[in-house]
């Protein structure tokens, strides 16, 4: 195997387990700086064992997601030198903001939050959840506005063989930028929802503290509600900035072969990439992907075969990710939206196979996250800065793959070991009822 | 002039790095010896559970700060320096989660397990930092055929004394740490472990000191410009201090023990001027602050940020040690209502 292959290979596993932790750390931090607030303001202890509650698995979860963004600041360096060389003047500058502006702020108010119980007043405790989840969100802006960049550059000069900012601005603020940010850290607040509903609802199911868990899951459905329809109407908006400047990532994610007026939408579609054709096309709706990409139903949508061969992504792993990924989200909104209104109808512990359907569902918006992150970086094949740099001209001279193989046999151990621990610790920690409100709980 | 204030940037970043993480690094070597029962060893471990991972941020950002200024030197001395990176790596990772990990199953050999990895991958960065620092200093083997090194030949004798060096610097550092942040007879070991480290360090420091000369170009910029041996005086005098200093406060020492860090690391950063990573093949070759720098609008953009962010990073770390500033006390891990590791 070549240095490319293993060196994406190894990508491609260390971020899609980083990915694991990520999304729950953007959208539990938030609910958790909620509960804490809904204590500060009302003094109800309720509030404050939710909490703690929550709190401890936001750190068992944090602590996985926080060691394994360090490899991937490593590993541009280490198997992708010619592509840290080639962009480093604009790629660069958002990952050293980031650590600057979000890192410090997240692990220094953690470090507050964790230990801290006594040593600050309530509000400044409260405080410091706000801030460890504003660090994280902002994280996560500066290292997709640094993504948004490898897929729709903008704001350079080709000089000094290589690309230069000209415009920093131009991708801090550029549509692709923002639409990804939002697309992506709402969806992690959708994976921070689910997952208090799912373990209130777990809870709720044995009678575990009902009125505290029935609490929690009301927060989580609400902050839910509000996610799956962010994530779902930006997700529309992000694939209309993707036709725009993506073709050939949006002909991949519709399988669609040839250009074509009007695009019809195919419900069920098996593509067959060895012929440029698709196997099967069932269930069309007239002009739908026009509608869908351009908002136009007489748009034109550029077919994969006006691509040379050698400028189009894989097809099928691309539309496979992105059919999944949006039939889940959609998922998203009924489920929220039926949890919505059984609160406000106070009948959801009368509807015992709906919270059994919430405790199943908590690995549902993990696997969004997982695909949709399959759509990005894979739809965008074959370059690794779209239309500038190949993927193939973007690795290490330096370093030979038997130096990669082992490396990812590391992390692979490392990572499964470690994952395993960790997804054991929170299913514990999450089966547990939470502590009496004299005896709080310590580790 | 944008390239010379981010170099100097650029050594404050990891000299910040090394006196933060370093009495990290310190205390998790010393742990599993200095600590003698499970609620010693959790002391040892929440003297510097509220700030190990801030700590670390450090590196993310000195890392991220070569990518940002310096990515020609970011490409090649991450793909160059592979193997003990990867080690590094691994090591971050596992001594990350461990202080997680360890308190949250009730069973003793769990806790011994994760207490082992904590010694072992605080060791192992503590060493291997020093020996990708010693061979920076001396150069790695490139030219325009590309790298010609290999793990075996970054363990050469001056890779290897750095390493030691830098981890008797971080051990001291560590137990100076704990000589005030820990109470009763895990500070008495602290203290007679830091006296005991103190006169090796010192050997150490002075052997590295001469056998730079000899390893290394580092003196020519102060034969050049002798004006900046003030910064190595201050390095040895801290030193010296720091024995000086733990007849009285072993508070004061450990201050000591970061001002020689930081003034080590920038004696090392001065004599590599102008220079991020020498080549010791072909001096036409070595990547400096000129040719492996971003453009200058970047570096000005990266600049305001690092202006307008650091202070304030800066201001609430000082904020935050100063809120943990107090030593723990067993009665502290007892207290059911305090969370602590």
């Amino acid at each position: 195997m070549d240095t490319v292959l293993l060196a994406r290979w190894q990508f491609a596993l260390t971020a899609l387990f980083h990915f694991i932790f990520v999304p729950l750390t953007l959208g539990l931090s938030f609910l958790v700086a909620i509960m804490e607030t809904a204590y500060v303001r009302t003094g109800n202890e309720t509030y404050l064992r939710m909490t703690k509650f929550f709190g401890k698995l936001f750190l068992i979860n944090f602590a996985l997601g926080l060691v394994t963004g360090i490899t991937l600041e490593f590993e541009f360096g280490m198997n992708w030198a010619r592509y840290s060389k080639f962009v480093g003047d604009i790629f660069g500058s958002p990952l050293a903001i980031e650590a600057t502006m979000a890192f410090f702020l997240e692990s220094t108010f953690l470090g507050v939050w964790i230990f801290g119980w006594k040593k600050v007043s309530k509000t400044v405790h409260a405080l410091s959840a706000w801030l460890v989840a504003f660090g994280t969100n902002i994280s996560a802006l500066w290292i997709l506005i640094a993504n948004a960049w490898m897929q729709h550059p903008v704001g350079y000069v080709i000089r000094n063989g290589r690309a230069e900012f000209v415009n920093f601005w131009a991708a801090v603020l550029q549509p692709y930028a923002i639409l990804k940010f939002l697309h992506t850290v709402s969806a992690g607040y959708v994976v921070g929802s689910f997952f208090v509903m799912g373990i209130s609802a777990y809870h709720l199911l044995k009678n575990h503290e009902v009125d505290l868990f029935k609490k929690a899951f009301k927060i989580g459905a609400y902050f839910g509600l509000f996610a799956s329809l962010v994530v779902f109407i930006v997700g529309d908006m992000h694939a209309g900035e993707v036709a725009k400047t993506q073709p050939t990532k949006l002909a991949a994610m519709e399988s669609l072969w040839n250009t074509q007026k009007g695009a019809p939408m195919y419900l069920f579609l098996i593509p067959d990439e060895k012929h440029e054709k698709n196997a099967v096309e069932l269930f069309g709706v007239p002009k739908m992907l026009s509608i869908l990409a351009y908002h136009d139903p007489n748009a034109t949508v550029r077919g994969l075969k006006s691509f040379p061969k050698n400028d189009r992504p894989p097809v099928t792993i691309t539309f496979v990710s992105f059919r999944t990924m949006v039939a889940l989200g959609t998922l998203f909104v009924l489920l929220t939206l039926f949890a919505f209104y059984l609160i406000k109808r106070d009948k959801l512990l009368d509807n015992k196979w709906f919270l059994k359907l919430m405790v199943l569902a908590i690995p549902l918006p993990y696997l969004a996250c997982e695909l949709g992150w399959i759509v990005a970086e894979v739809g965008r094949q074959p370059w690794i800065v779209y239309g500038l740099l190949r993927t193939s001209q973007a690795t290490s001279t330096a370093v030979t793959p038997a130096q990669i193989i082992m490396t990812i046999v590391g992390f692979v151990f490392l990572y499964s070991v470690l994952g395993f621990i960790d997804i054991y610790l929170l299913i514990k920690y999450a089966r547990k009822v939470p502590e009496p409100a004299t005896k709080e709980g310590g580790y | 002039m944008l390239n010379v204030i981010w170099f100097a940037l650029w050594g404050l970043l990891w000299a910040v790095y090394f006196m933060l993480d370093g009495f990290d690094f310190g205390v998790g070597i010393l742990h599993p010896f200095i600590a003698k029962d499970d609620i010693e060893r959790r002391m040892v471990i929440n003297t510097i559970g509220p700030v190990w991972d801030g700590n670390e941020v450090w590196l993310i950002t000195a890392g991220g700060a070569t990518f940002a200024a310096f990515p020609t030197t970011y490409a090649y001395m991450f793909s160059y320096l592979y193997t003990p990176l990867f080690l590094i790596l691994a090591s971050l990772i596992l001594r990350g989660v461990s202080f997680e990990f360890r308190g949250k199953i009730e069973s003793e050999g769990w806790k011994k397990f994760w207490d082992f990895i904590i010694f072992l991958f605080s060791l192992i960065p503590a060493i291997l930092f020093g020996v990708a620092f010693g061979n920076i200093f001396e150069g790695l083997p490139f030219d325009a055929n590309g790298y010609h090194g290999t793990l075996f030949t970054l363990l050469n004798p001056y890779g290897l004394l750095t390493g030691v060096f830098f981890m008797l610097l971080f051990l001291e550092h560590g137990a100076l740490w704990l000589s005030f942040k820990a109470s009763n007879s895990v500070t008495e070991r602290a203290q007679s472990t830091a006296q005991k480290t103190w006169p090796l360090l010192l050997i150490v420091a002075v052997l590295f000191l001469i056998y730079t000369k000899f390893a290394t170009k580092l003196y020519d910029n102060y034969i050049n410009h002798p004006l900046w041996f003030i910064v190595p005086a201050i390095a040895v005098i801290s030193l010296l201090l720091i024995k000086a200093f733990m007849k009285t406060s072993y508070a004061k020492a450990f201050i000591a023990s970061c001002v020689t860090i930081v003034t080590t690391v920038f004696t090392g950063i001065i004599g590599l001027y102008p220079n991020l990573i020498p080549s010791n093949i072909n001096p036409a070759y070595n990547l400096t602050i000129f040719n492996s720098s971003s453009s200058q609008y970047t570096l000005k953009v990266m600049l305001i940020v690092a202006v307008i962010f650091v202070p304030i990073v800066i201001a609430y770390q000082f904020w935050a040690h100063m809120l943990f500033k107090e030593a723990i006390k067993k009665e502290d891990l007892e207290d059911k209502e305090v969370e602590t590791y």
